[in-house]
């Protein structure tokens, strides 16, 4: 059968299964998007930046077992998606990425709107392509969509030209991809195993730490089966909230930068760190140096790279998460840890994870109210800044996989399209994406695509007027200036309003959980702006350069009481 | 730890862009590169890099890991314990007069270069070795007034029959591909 590019573009999705593209369209892939039009099964959701399609893109991914697509014409477009590539990658997202390319001959003569985008993402993809002919597209669609969701996924880019969308070709779609150069490892080795599971017979005072990994390779019931064998307690990274039921009497929450007290506690005191999916990322060792000094290390990851990058490893073990759970649960002998569980839930004691009464409303307050309402059952999406922290900390995480936010780089504005994302991929569940107002005002205008896909999705801006978390630097670091940090933010409810969606504005604490029922019995998208105290600062805090046993903990005001955290 | 010289060879797909990639990855970890030779290797397909880099053993090692993720890299190894055969190409122009014009040539003779362009004002020496041959034979020169220097990179293999190229893995691999 010959086909044009364009249509072997459209087929070749239908055959991975693909169902939504995020995209917006330009010059070079206007072809592509009319041929797209005559595939029912494709659905696209058109944003208003091309940065909110690759942030789309990987909440959807996030959120649902399949690669994320998103697509963009050449040049800006292409640059557009930039951030969104680089945040899947960080984060090990699945996605593929189709940029629209100048024609083959005008290539490498800057041409209008000609960008080097293979060059550009070099260093942020798995690996790229730019599409030479038509007669590679589909091999290369295959190979891209192997890449990204092999192995340790990652976000994959393919640079097409404009001319290749209308060469003719026969179009056979191969069944399998021919890479030498790749072959991820996913049985972990049967006698490191062993070694690991002697090490952790042998611990007196050994802790889990788990991470993303636990999410890609949805290995929670394995984890959850190897904790309660060995009766390990677990603490959790950013990313790998979610992993481990946070009600379940062996979860000790987050760790790291601003992990809870008793969670950097345990990692500092443990004779043996059983790190799970992660990469110990400097956001929760701290001072390296001092990193769970007493421990062994036994690190299980599927990407050998990550082994011993950061930190020193004695039993490494590289493989597929939930096979290499699977086969250490099998080997592992049960055992308990009276006297280390009692020591945690001293320190659980010691820095509880609470919030304060407060006159004003306290963000922390929004998130154990949002929790409450929504049963901990919601899917929730964040912004980067102290709300991202706050959401991490007080909302309580049941449900496996729940928790969804930029790791790895930061990404302010990824909190919106990426929630979008999130619904397109998940329609039947809650989904609240809690957002800074300085992370909302940079992708604030895909309020418009969620109006236009009538996306029933809660939003709730955390509103302090400040870069909250640069300012909280400020305050503990530098003398308190507040220089580039005091946001004047328009009037959120109008903006939402002005968008087509509602939203209401919540000063006071007594307001906080009927806002948020309104939001969630009202039949379609909706906006909670509240204005929360401004300069509260997000703690505990391990101070940057210290040991993660160096953590500050809340100043206690005076006259004030402290109240419980939430309860799903 | 202390920085050292270390060898890396790596069998990588003949793609468009290939080499590019593998500088990336040194280049985004703060490694300046040696030298780094390329050229067909004995499979279809399949060039042979030999890459030379200053480094801590952890950084190198860390590098490499990087290196044999990339899609496009088949195998990489760091040779440097290895018992290697190694070789580097120089070409040096050395100002000539009949004055020092024996000098020069007792010179490339000790090092059994050749002597491949003559003119009136100058010799071009041609000499393959290792690294220290070559340093050797440029400082002798050095005195007469060396006009211009060419080196091509390093290039390098494990003695004997077994070592960890090539691959044979991938090597059937790409025969089966070939078919
Ligand atoms: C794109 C981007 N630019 C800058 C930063 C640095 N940064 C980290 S947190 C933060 C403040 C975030 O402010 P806001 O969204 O209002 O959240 P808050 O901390 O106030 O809750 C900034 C500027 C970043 N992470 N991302
Ligand atoms: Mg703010």
């Amino acid at each position: 059968m010959k086909l044009n590019g364009a249509q072997i573009v459209c087929e070749s999705l239908l055959q991975e299964g693909v169902n939504v593209i995020f995209g917006f369209p330009g010059g070079k892939v206007i072809g592509l998007y009319d041929t797209i039009a005559k595939y029912p099964a494709l659905q696209f959701v058109l944003v208003r930046h091309e940065q909110g399609a690759a942030h789309a893109a990987d909440g959807y991914a996030r959120a649902t077992d399949k690669v994320g697509v998103c697509m963009a014409t050449s040049g800006p477009g292409a640059t557009n998606l930039v951030t969104g590539i680089a945040n899947a990658y960080m984060d090990s997202v699945p996605m593929v990425a189709f940029t629209g390319q100048v024609p083959r001959a005008d290539i490498g003569k800057d041409a209008f709107q000609e960008i080097d985008i293979t060059g550009i993402t070099l260093p942020i993809t798995k690996h790229n392509y730019l599409v030479r002919e038509a007669s590679s597209l589909a091999e290369t669609i295959k190979e891209a969509f192997y890449i990204a969701k092999t192995g340790r996924p990652g976000p994959v880019l393919i640079d097409i030209p404009q001319d290749v969308f209308v060469e003719q070709t026969e179009f056979h779609y191969p069944a399998r991809v021919n890479l030498p150069g790749y072959k991820p490892t996913t049985e972990g080795h049967p006698s490191q195993i062993k070694k690991a599971a002697k090490l952790i017979s042998e611990a007196e005072r050994p802790v889990v730490v788990a991470g993303r990994g636990i999410h890609i390779a949805k290995a929670h019931e394995e984890l959850k089966n190897l904790a309660e064998a060995a009766q390990l307690p677990v603490v959790t990274t950013l990313l790998g909230v979610s992993a481990f039921p946070q009600s379940h009497v062996l979860s000790y929450g987050m760790g790291g930068m601003h992990g809870m007290g008793y969670a950097n506690k345990a990692v500092d005191a443990a004779d043996l760190v059983i790190a799970i999916g992660m990469r110990f990322d400097d956001r929760f060792t701290g001072k390296v140096s001092s990193f769970a000094p007493h421990a062994k290390v036994i690190h299980i990851d599927i990407d050998p790279a990550e082994i011993g990058k950061n930190i020193r490893v004695d039993v490494p073990i590289v493989g597929d998460v939930k096979k290499v759970l699977k086969a250490l649960q099998k080997v592992l002998e049960p055992k308990q840890h009276v006297a280390w569980l009692n020591q945690l839930d001293e320190w659980r004691h010691t820095y509880p994870c609470e919030v304060r009464e407060c006159a004003s409303v306290l963000p922390q307050y929004v998130m154990c109210e949002l929790c409450n309402v929504t049963k901990g059952d919601a899917l929730i999406v964040t912004g980067v800044g102290q709300h991202q922290m706050w959401a991490a900390q007080h909302y309580i995480y049941n449900k496996a996989d729940t928790f969804i936010s930029s790791g790895g780089l930061g990404t302010m504005g990824f909190g919106l399209p990426a929630a979008m994302g999130v619904k397109v991929g998940r329609p039947d569940e809650t989904v609240w994406c809690i957002d800074g107002d300085g992370s909302f005002q940079m992708t604030l205008h895909e309020l418009a695509t969620i109006v236009q896909e009538k996306l029933n999705l809660k939003i709730a801006i955390m509103n302090n007027g400040y870069l909250g978390m640069v300012r909280q630097w400020q305050d503990l670091f530098f003398g308190k200036r507040y220089v580039a940090t005091p946001l004047t933010g328009p009037d959120f409810v109008k903006i939402a309003e002005a968008y087509g969606m509602n939203g209401i504005r919540v000063t006071r604490p007594e307001d906080v959980r009927p806002a948020i029922e309104r939001a969630m019995a009202h039949d379609g998208p909706f906006l909670v702006d509240f204005i929360v105290e401004p300069e509260e600062n997000v703690y505990p805090m391990v101070p940057p350069g210290a040991s993660i046993a160096e953590f500050l903990v809340a100043p206690k005001k005076e006259a004030l009481t402290w109240s419980r955290r939430s309860t799903p | 730890m202390v920085a050292t010289q270390h060898t890396l060879v790596a069998l990588v797909q003949d793609k468009p862009g290939v080499l590019n990639r593998v500088a990336s990855i040194f280049r985004r970890r703060g490694f300046n590169i040696d030298s780094i030779a390329v050229g067909h290797s004995e499979l279809p397909n399949i060039s042979r890099m030999t890459i030379v880099v200053n480094g801590t053993s952890t950084m190198v090692e860390q590098a490499r890991k990087q290196l044999a993720k990339a899609i496009n890299v088949v195998k990489v190894v760091d040779i440097t314990e290895e018992n290697i055969t190694a070789r580097e190409l120089a070409l040096v122009k050395v100002k000539a007069t009949s004055d020092t014009r024996s000098d020069i040539l007792e010179i490339a003779d000790i090092f059994r270069a050749n002597i491949v362009d003559v003119s009136m004002e100058s010799l071009t020496i041609e000499t393959t070795g290792d690294e220290d041959k070559v340093e050797s034979m440029i400082k002798l020169l050095q005195g007469f007034g060396v006009m211009e220097i060419a080196r091509a990179g390093k290039i390098a293999m494990v003695r004997g029959p077994l070592g960890p190229m090539p691959v044979a893995k991938a090597r059937n691999e790409f025969r089966k591909k070939a078919d």
